[in-house]
């Protein structure tokens, strides 16, 4: 791990600062703030100044606290989802990639039909249909990533079983645990990785889209999309409010995207030849 | 005196440094000389440097690597210090490449005569009618079937003797001065491989092209090239015209590699009685296309049974059968007396056990992230129920039982060698404990040094542990050195089976003899001695 750290081409090495500062910032942030994230302490759209570090919001509530637990917020749900997507995907696209058949043509037809419809629309539907809750939206996020992690990892896998190490595991008669776990996984799991980083981005941007839209997380608890959204008015009074907690979900967006491409290229062997 | 063709002085080559500043030399200062119309054999095993001296030749490096000293003269021209622009001038059109596998060097999107004439389009020297039909002159030159509308097809379309042949018209096509051969062979069957090496000595010869012939087989290289080279580790070792090195080589790592194939087996008073494995009457298809038709075949109790035949044979399907891995439509298989279930899942874990199956290519017979010591442990966990400190006891034992160090233990294996690899996967093999072993093309993809060790040691193992082997293979040298038994396939059907002295004795089966006969020799003129006696055959018929 230290040594893949230390083999980072300069931007991996930029993303990686951006991402641990985030995440300290974001954990450690509302421990030192004065305000909570709901308490109104001052005027609407104040302008930064000494009390209010990065100016006030809609209803005067201290911009900077709300960055900090929105931004920590986005962060646990895209993470929880996230992992879920993986939990549900990976196995899955294992187990079709090794029996393959009619469990293969089963899971894929299956998957096919929730990748038919666009996320953003089928996440709407289902939000609007079961109501908005956190767990009702880490679940609608970890099915919809759960179909590409299940791609993803069906493709990789296939690419694995048709060795001949799968086949002497085969004629020795292990059990799929053993398949799943021992012969596959360790093989698949770098690029699991790399995908893991990037779904997580795009789960914490669908979180954010949902909040602007109005169905993810509800006030007056603070997420960065919805922020965006409760601010977006003082946009036409030149005020900073609404860009604050884009640029905050854009510095997060950038970093692990950023640590992603090191590691792809990192594994490709991509710098080696200039 | 003239000057030579290419003249290469003390080159060597290195990776690059890269980031961690560290390089390594992968030629280390090598001369060479080649005159007009002259072939050279270079030869030597894997990771000698071959393939990067020729492909020096054209003054390329593989990525990664770069030309790190010496010179390279072409026709007078130096090469190392050229630029791109000169050096694309001289591709394909004085000098040539030959890939060992057209497979992969074709572009599967496009035509075969477009490809071909890829070089005269970029150089321009011809026009697209005068190229075309040179190009039709070559096909046809090649023995290729219908030569006016053989360009017109996929290379998915025509076999990979035919393709290799297109190859080769493609390096001709530009009229080049060199053509620098890289296994243009090996990749084929036997059979094929004497058409492809006939005809490219009657082009090289009839063009007066120079040729750098790398290869690793001794016998291939014996028949087309006027000298040879020996290398090893990127150094020379000696060169000498053929017939002398053949005869009178002079260093003793030349010796070893002609000396190889003097392994021997005859394993004595063979009992008649009831076989380790027959496999009767078995038919066996892949979805529609049947692959095996009515194949019988018997093991007999601590023999040598080699089953002999060209890719498509079905000779790996058969063993696939055996194994339980595809069930057969019709037939049985039968281990000691008892029938075994068709399919591998409802076998017992004792007859899993039994028969135990060792692959061509190591590299993915063994999972990369998976370390030795479980690697040939689980088999003794599962096979056996030993416990996992037992299980490293055992795999240590076996490790040192197949000449490998104990402590390859916990290494993966992608730290270790080609031969290592296959003596891994043979202890994982004895690690269950089998009653027999198929080897399916074990040696294949391994140097002839390393592979004769590999024999070895499967025929030291048969007597310790009196196990019963199926070679497969398409390998007739190694099938007259060691089997006992032998049957012959073709198109999943056996020609002809029997005791290895009858099949290898007249009269002999039509394909078996032409089996017998394509098997490169050493002794000069025997290309042309078989060729002739074809033509005679099929003038006489």
């Amino acid at each position: 791990m230290i040594k893949v750290i230390r083999n980072f081409d300069i931007g991996a090495k930029i993303g990686l600062v951006l991402l641990i500062l985030f995440l300290t910032i974001v954990f450690l942030g509302p421990m030192m703030s004065p305000y909570s994230e709901v308490e109104i302490v001052g005027d609407v759209w104040e302008s930064p100044n000494t009390s209010f570090w990065l100016g006030t919001d809609h209803v005067g509530r201290d911009l900077l606290t709300r960055i900090f637990t929105g931004g920590r917020m986005t962060v646990v749900v895209a993470l929880i989802a996230t992992c879920g997507a993986f939990l549900v995907g990976c196995p899955l696209g294992i187990a079709s990639a090794v029996i393959g058949g009619w469990f293969d043509l089963l899971v894929t037809r299956a998957v096919d039909a929730v990748m038919a419809f666009p996320g953003l629309i089928l996440a709407l539907i289902v939000l609007s249909a079961i109501g908005t809750s956190i767990p009702a939206l880490i679940f609608v996020i970890m099915v919809l990533d759960s179909t590409t992690v299940y791609r993803l990892t069906r493709a990789v896998a296939a690419d694995i079983a048709v060795m001949n190490y799968i086949e002497v595991a085969r004629l020795r008669g292990e059990n799929m645990r053993w398949f799943l776990f021992k012969e596959i996984l360790p093989n698949v799991a770098p690029t699991l990785l790399t995908e893991f980083g990037l779904r997580f981005v795009y789960s914490a941007i669908m979180i954010s889209s949902l909040s602007f839209l109005g169905l993810g997380i509800q006030p007056p608890y603070a997420d960065l999309g919805g922020m965006v959204k409760e601010n977006a008015m003082a946009i036409s009074f030149g005020r900073s409010a609404p860009i604050l907690p884009a640029v905050a979900l854009a510095l997060l967006a950038i970093g692990v995207n950023l640590i992603v491409d090191g590691l792809l290229r990192h594994r490709a062997k991509l710098d080696q030849y200039k | 005196m003239t000057k030579p063709l290419l003249d290469i002085r003390n080159l060597r080559i290195a990776t690059e440094p890269g980031l961690t500043g560290e390089s390594y030399e992968i030629l280390k200062g090598v001369s060479l000389t080649l005159n007009r119309g002259e072939v050279l054999g270079l030869i030597g095993e894997s990771g000698a440097g071959k393939s990067t001296l020729g492909l020096a030749a054209m003054g390329y490096a593989r990525r990664g690597l770069y030309l790190s000293g010496g010179e390279i003269f072409l026709d007078g021209q130096e090469l190392r210090g050229a630029t791109e622009f000169k050096l694309r001038q001289l591709r394909g059109r004085r000098v040539s490449y030959v890939a060992q596998s057209a497979a992969a060097a074709f572009n599967p999107a496009h035509k075969l005569l477009a490809q071909v004439l890829e070089i005269t389009n970029i150089h321009q020297h011809l026009d697209l009618k005068e190229a075309t039909l040179q190009a039709v002159n070559l096909f046809r030159r090649m023995g290729l079937p219908d030569p006016e509308v053989f360009g017109d097809r996929y290379p998915h379309e025509v076999s990979g003797g035919q393709l290799q042949r297109a190859m080769t018209a493609m390096a001709l096509v530009g009229k080049p001065d060199l053509i620098v051969f890289d296994e243009p062979t090996t990749a084929l069957d036997v059979t094929t491989q004497i058409d492809v090496l006939a005809i490219i000595k009657e082009v090289i010869n009839e063009f007066e092209t120079a040729a750098l012939y790398i290869t690793h087989d001794i016998a291939v290289v014996a028949q087309v090239s006027d000298r040879i080279k020996v290398l090893r580790y990127g150094k020379e070792i000696e060169e000498q015209p053929t017939q002398v090195l053949l005869n009178h080589p002079k260093e003793d790592y030349t010796i070893e590699l002609l000396g190889v194939r003097k392994t021997k087996s005859d394993n004595e008073n063979l009992s008649d009685t009831v076989p380790v494995l027959s496999a009767r009457n078995i038919t066996a298809a892949y979805g529609p296309v049947t692959i095996l038709h009515n194949v019988t075949i018997d093991l007999r109790q601590g023999s040598n049974l080699a089953i002999v035949g060209e890719s498509g044979s079905g000779k790996s399907t058969l063993a696939r059968v055996i194994t339980g891995l595809l069930p057969p439509e019709e037939g049985e298989v039968i281990l000691n007396g008892q029938q075994l279930t068709p399919s591998l899942a409802k076998r017992s874990t004792q007859d899993r056990k039994t028969v135990q199956l060792i692959y061509q290519q190591p590299d993915v017979a063994m999972n990369p992230r998976q370390t030795i010591s479980d690697i040939i442990g689980r088999p003794a966990q599962v096979f056996n129920s030993m416990s996992k400190s037992e299980a490293i006891k055992r795999v240590k034992e076996l490790l040192i039982l197949v000449d490998l160090e104990a402590d390859l233990l916990d290494r993966y294996p992608g730290q270790l060698s080609g031969g290592q690899k296959q003596r891994v996967c043979i202890a994982r093999a004895l690690a269950a404990e089998p009653e027999l072993i198929i080897c399916d093309e074990v040696t294949s993809a391994l140097d002839p040094l390393v592979a004769d060790g590999i024999i070895q040691l499967l025929l030291r193992l048969q007597t310790q542990l009196g196990l019963s082997y199926i070679f497969i293979t398409h390998d007739m040298g190694m099938v007259r050195a060691i089997a006992d038994d032998v049957v012959v396939m073709q198109n999943g059907k056996i020609v002809e089976k029997g005791a290895k002295k009858d099949i290898f004795a007249p009269p002999y089966a039509d394909y078996t003899h032409l089996l017998i006969t394509s098997t490169p020799k050493t002794e000069e003129g025997w290309l042309e001695q078989v060729i002739a006696d074809r033509r005679m055959d099929s003038a006489g018929n």
